[in-house]
């Protein structure tokens, strides 16, 4: 193999040049002759029946193609929208999804008819003057309320309101209950959330009549499975719909399933036989893009008075909203996530998801991992303030300590050290001193409280088999080929698809070291299902480094050693005899005699090929995993609660982090960043709020859903362990999720440790100063 | 019914005829093609579309393309050169500000104008300036460090930032 010299290092990202001089390509940034553009009528209501529908004044205007409702579209698209079997395979209720509403809209922002005309303002203009009359229904706003029986129904003709419900048991749980010494419990919320990726959503798409072709153009993580899901639907051959996803503006798991816009607008091309747009704006995409999170977590723990944790108990309600998202059964791996890095004898975790009135949920950055690591932290740290233990002492007491290590649903985690991430985390915080630094502050009658959260993710996935299963088929698995031109430079494909995560510049940096070429003789392709492999399984989950990155590598050494054979047959040597490195193979003891592999390839489409060598040098291979990866870490927060507002200040932020080997730090730094952001974003500033009686969205534009600015956020310390995987050849992980997984923990139980001294023992997220001045006040009573 | 509109982008003069209602953000991506100024809300907290207008960051979504009547715009296309960087592009990508991108013209520009007044500002004064400005992708660090980087560049001695 070429020594190693990109691999590890900080290179620039080779995407950037065009990002930062207006030059990239996002979705609204393409057009074509003769588009159409779309737009959508949606319900104001969160659930109601459809009396009727009068397109006659909105079809009157002129420059307007089309008005079309469900009626239209049952002729282009047969089949409901997919539902994954994914964590929750024995599903109770799925009620079925259309595109568009027929007789019964069940959130607030279902499509129900669509404009097609000539301008973008046009079409908005005439989807004002589409008459739709509705005869409002109950909706249906709290899970909780909503699980019991007879309670109002999200479905006018559904059985009850249960999406899932199963129990997840790992080992004997009462028996783990029955040795308790202690016990602790809570009730903590896992709000909902909007992924908010700058970029919204957009599909366009260019039917040809003559030839039955579709092309389609989205922003999205995951174009072959749209490719799969909109062909079937569409009644068309896979092979004759081509996706293709150009730069991506963020995506943070809202890109990943499919959308009823990524079948209404094809739909409406092949209807009137030319190319459509449509582009979400902000307010649409508040209300009809996924949410995350969206969970009611009630737990129990058990422990001995020494700090061993025994045992714990916990239910999942997840908000599953008007539908279940295609992946939304994902979230309930928090459940199988929930004993996160330390031994427990026994976990047994209930799931129910259960339908509302509400946009569907689905991944978000983390999904189901951020919820189970919340909820585990939340519970340990309960656990060590119950008997009065150091938070850090507790932990380390009962982490997994050899590896592989077996979880309590038969998880196998590949590698870790998490002393090692908690230790280096506490020194560079300043743990001692900050622990001095608190109780002079409480002193002072200040509040000064430090958080811990030392997380494990299960991510990269495949492996095939019970991913498989999960998706009801396509095992997760990733594809890649490497082909060399006849001049020398390298085309890379690759079925991941970046959205910011700067794989332009990781996968070439792999592909150099492999095959010993120099960085700008790489191009890597990805977001166009008419290049490259058969089918791509997208991005999502950490999964492209640890899997589309072996795959890659994996093309690489194919190709590389069949250069070696061919280089043999021009250098008349045994390939067993060529050295390989920096681009050159020569024969080992002779130097002299070589072969750069520039001339290998231009011979691999000469004249001169060794018999039964075929010609061309490119290779096509797919990684499967033998495991999933987990990355860990150690996230510690520092926050000083202003007794008066309620307010929270940062004062520090500390990750140590490990994902194995780093193929670019600078990007891992980055991920990093963007990930404890979010996090924090979520203990601090994001909701989702519905209105409890009529189930309108209140939070609907950027006015009144928080994203944090510059100002709200702090700048993390960053370190990180180095302990790689064994289960692939580059020894990686992920890192994509991670900060996210991590961050909310820590903060809310520095918060929670800051309170501590009123007796507070949990505050839910968003602690915003009004929750946290509430709780401070009624303790004070 | 169309209205005349005379203006200079990226020191071009153009004279369009465009509908009063036409946003300038619009005016600019789809009369002009100039895509680098991106659209990401509809309530203008996002900042994806800042350009400068007469040196001063304006969101494009927020005023009509008739309200830049007479006025000289600098779109993220026209901060440089063909073929160079303007000194906060360059930091951008050194200090990887950006990671999906989307976000960043709307951040370059406004920067771009920060600069011009004060070429050494304080995180405190950068937080200021780019408050309008939302990303989702990077937490800010590396945003923050390469507003910082640019501003060392620009003090010594790299081309001077264009506020216009
Ligand atoms: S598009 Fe968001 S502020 Fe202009
Ligand atoms: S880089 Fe993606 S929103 Fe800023």
């Amino acid at each position: 193999m070429a020594v190693s010299q990109l691999i590890g290092a900080r290179v620039q990202r080779r995407e950037d040049p065009r990002l930062i001089t207006g030059r990239g390509h996002f979705i609204e940034d393409h057009v074509l002759p003769g588009l159409a553009h779309m737009a959508v009528v949606r319900s104001p209501h969160p659930h109601a029946r459809i009396v009727g529908i009068d397109k006659a004044a909105a079809q009157s205007l002129p420059g307007v193609l089309a008005v079309l409702t469900a009626q239209d579209f049952k002729a282009q698209i047969s089949g409901g929208m997919p539902v994954t079997p994914a964590f929750a395979p024995e599903k109770k209720y799925v009620p079925e999804r259309f595109p568009i509403a027929e007789s019964e809209v069940c959130f607030q922002g279902e499509p129900v008819a669509v404009v097609v005309a000539t301008s973008r303002a046009l079409a908005a203009d005439a989807a004002d003057l589409v008459q739709v009359e509705y005869e409002p229904l109950p909706a249906v706003v709290d899970p909780e309320a909503a699980m019991v029986a007879g309670s109002f129904k999200a479905h006018s003709d559904g059985p009850d309101n249960i999406g899932w419900d199963m129990t997840f048991a790992g080992g004997d749980i009462d028996a783990a209950f029955a040795k308790a010494e202690i016990r602790v419990s809570e009730r903590i919320l896992q709000q909902r959330l909007a992924p908010t990726a700058i970029e919204p959503r957009g599909v366009m798409a260019d039917y040809s009549p003559y030839d039955e072709r579709l092309t389609l153009w989205l922003s999205s993580q995951n174009p072959h499975f749209i490719r799969l899901f909109v062909s079937g639907a569409m009644g068309l051959p896979e092979s004759h719909v081509r996706v293709v996803s150009p730069d991506v503006g963020g995506g943070f798991g809202s890109k990943i399933s499919p959308y009823p816009e990524d079948y209404l607008v094809p739909a409406a091309s092949r209807i009137l036989s030319r190319p459509v747009r449509w582009i979400e704006t902000r307010t649409e995409s508040v209300m009809t893009t996924i949410h995350g999170r969206g969970q009611v977590f009630t737990a129990e723990a058990a422990a001995l008075r020494d700090g061993t944790l025994l045992g714990l108990r916990l239910t999942q309600v997840l908000d599953l909203g008007a539908y279940h998202g295609t992946f939304g059964a994902f979230q309930a791996c928090a459940c199988l996530m929930s004993g996160g890095v330390y031994r427990w004898e026994a976990i047994s975790a209930r799931t129910v998801g259960v339908l509302t009135n509400k946009v569907p949920t689905d991944p978000y950055r983390g999904a189901g991992r951020p919820e189970g690591t919340h909820l585990c932290e939340r519970m340990v740290d309960r656990v060590a303030q119950e008997l009065g233990m150091d938070p850090a002492d507790l932990r380390r007491k009962n982490f997994a300590q050899e590896f592989p290590y077996v979880n309590n649903f038969g998880l196998t985690y590949d590698s870790g050290n998490y002393d090692g991430t908690l230790d280096r985390a506490l020194e560079l915080v300043d743990y001692p001193g900050w622990r001095q630094r608190q109780a002079k502050a409480r002193e002072e009658g200040r509040l000064i409280g430090v958080g811990l959260s030392t997380w494990v993710e299960i991510c990269g996935f495949g492996p095939s088999q019970p991913t498989a299963a999960a998706t009801g088929g396509i095992g997760l698995v990733e594809a890649a080929e490497i082909r060399f031109l006849p001049s020398g430079s390298v085309a890379a494909y690759v079925g991941t698809h970046a959205h910011g995560q700067g794989h332009d510049t990781t996968f070439s940096q792999i592909v150099a070291d492999t095959l010993g070429v120099p960085l700008a003789a790489i191009e890597v392709h990805h977001g166009d299902t008419a290049e490259g492999p058969a089918f791509g399984y997208g991005t999502y989950g950490s999964r492209s480094l640890a899997v589309g990155g072996m795959a890659l590598h994996q093309a690489a050494t194919v190709v590389r050693e069949k250069a070696r054979q061919l280089a043999a047959h021009l250098l008349e040597a045994s390939p067993d005899d060529l050295d390989f490195a920096q681009g050159t193979f020569s024969v080992r003891g002779n130097p002299a005699a070589h072969k750069t592999v520039q001339e290998v390839a231009l011979a691999a489409y000469g004249g001169s090929l060794p018999e039964g060598m075929e010609h061309g040098l490119e290779a096509v291979s797919y990684f499967d995993p033998p495991n999933f990866v987990w990355p860990f870490g150690a996230h510690i927060c520092v926050v000083e609660v202003d007794r008066d507002t309620g307010a929270v200040a940062i004062q520090k932020y500390v990750a140590v982090d490990d994902c194995g080997n780093v193929i670019n730090p600078m990007i891992v730094e980055g991920q990093l960043h963007g990930g404890i952001a979010q996090g924090i974003s979520q203990a601090l500033y994001e909701e989702v709020v519905y209105d409890q009686e009529s189930g309108q969205l209140v939070t609907g534009t950027m006015v009144d859903y928080l994203i944090p600015t510059m100002n709200e956020l702090p700048v993390p310390t960053l370190d990180r362990t180095v302990t790689p995987s064994p289960t692939n050849a580059l020894g990686v992980k992920g890192i994509g999720e991670a900060g996210t997984i991590a961050s909310s923990a820590a903060v809310i139980n520095a918060i929670c440790d800051a309170l501590s001294p009123l007796g507070i023992h949990h505050v839910d997220m968003p602690a915003t100063p009004e929750r946290i001045w509430r709780m401070i006040q009624e303790a004070a009573r | 019914m169309g209205q005349t509109l005379r203006l200079k982008v990226n020191g071009v003069e153009r004279i369009d005829e465009v509908e009063p209602r036409l946003l300038l953000v619009y005016y600019l991506r789809e009369v002009c093609g100039l895509t680098g100024t991106h659209v990401g809300c509809d309530t203008s907290q996002c900042g994806a579309c800042t350009v400068l207008l007469a040196g001063a960051p304006v969101k494009s979504c927020n005023m009509l393309a008739l309200q830049a009547e007479g006025a000289s715009l600098t779109t993220i296309e026209g901060l440089a050169a063909p073929g160079e960087l303007h000194p906060l592009q360059t930091a951008f990508w050194e200090q990887h500000g950006l990671q999906c991108g989307f976000c960043t013209p709307g951040f370059i520009m406004a920067a771009t104008a920060l600069l011009a007044d004060n070429p050494d500002p304080s995180d405190e004064e950068i937080g200021r300036g780019l408050e309008g400005n939302l990303c989702r992708c990077t937490g800010y660090v590396n945003i923050r460090k390469a507003v910082k980087a640019a501003g060392e560049a620009v003090r010594a001695g790299a081309a001077a930032p264009m506020g216009g």
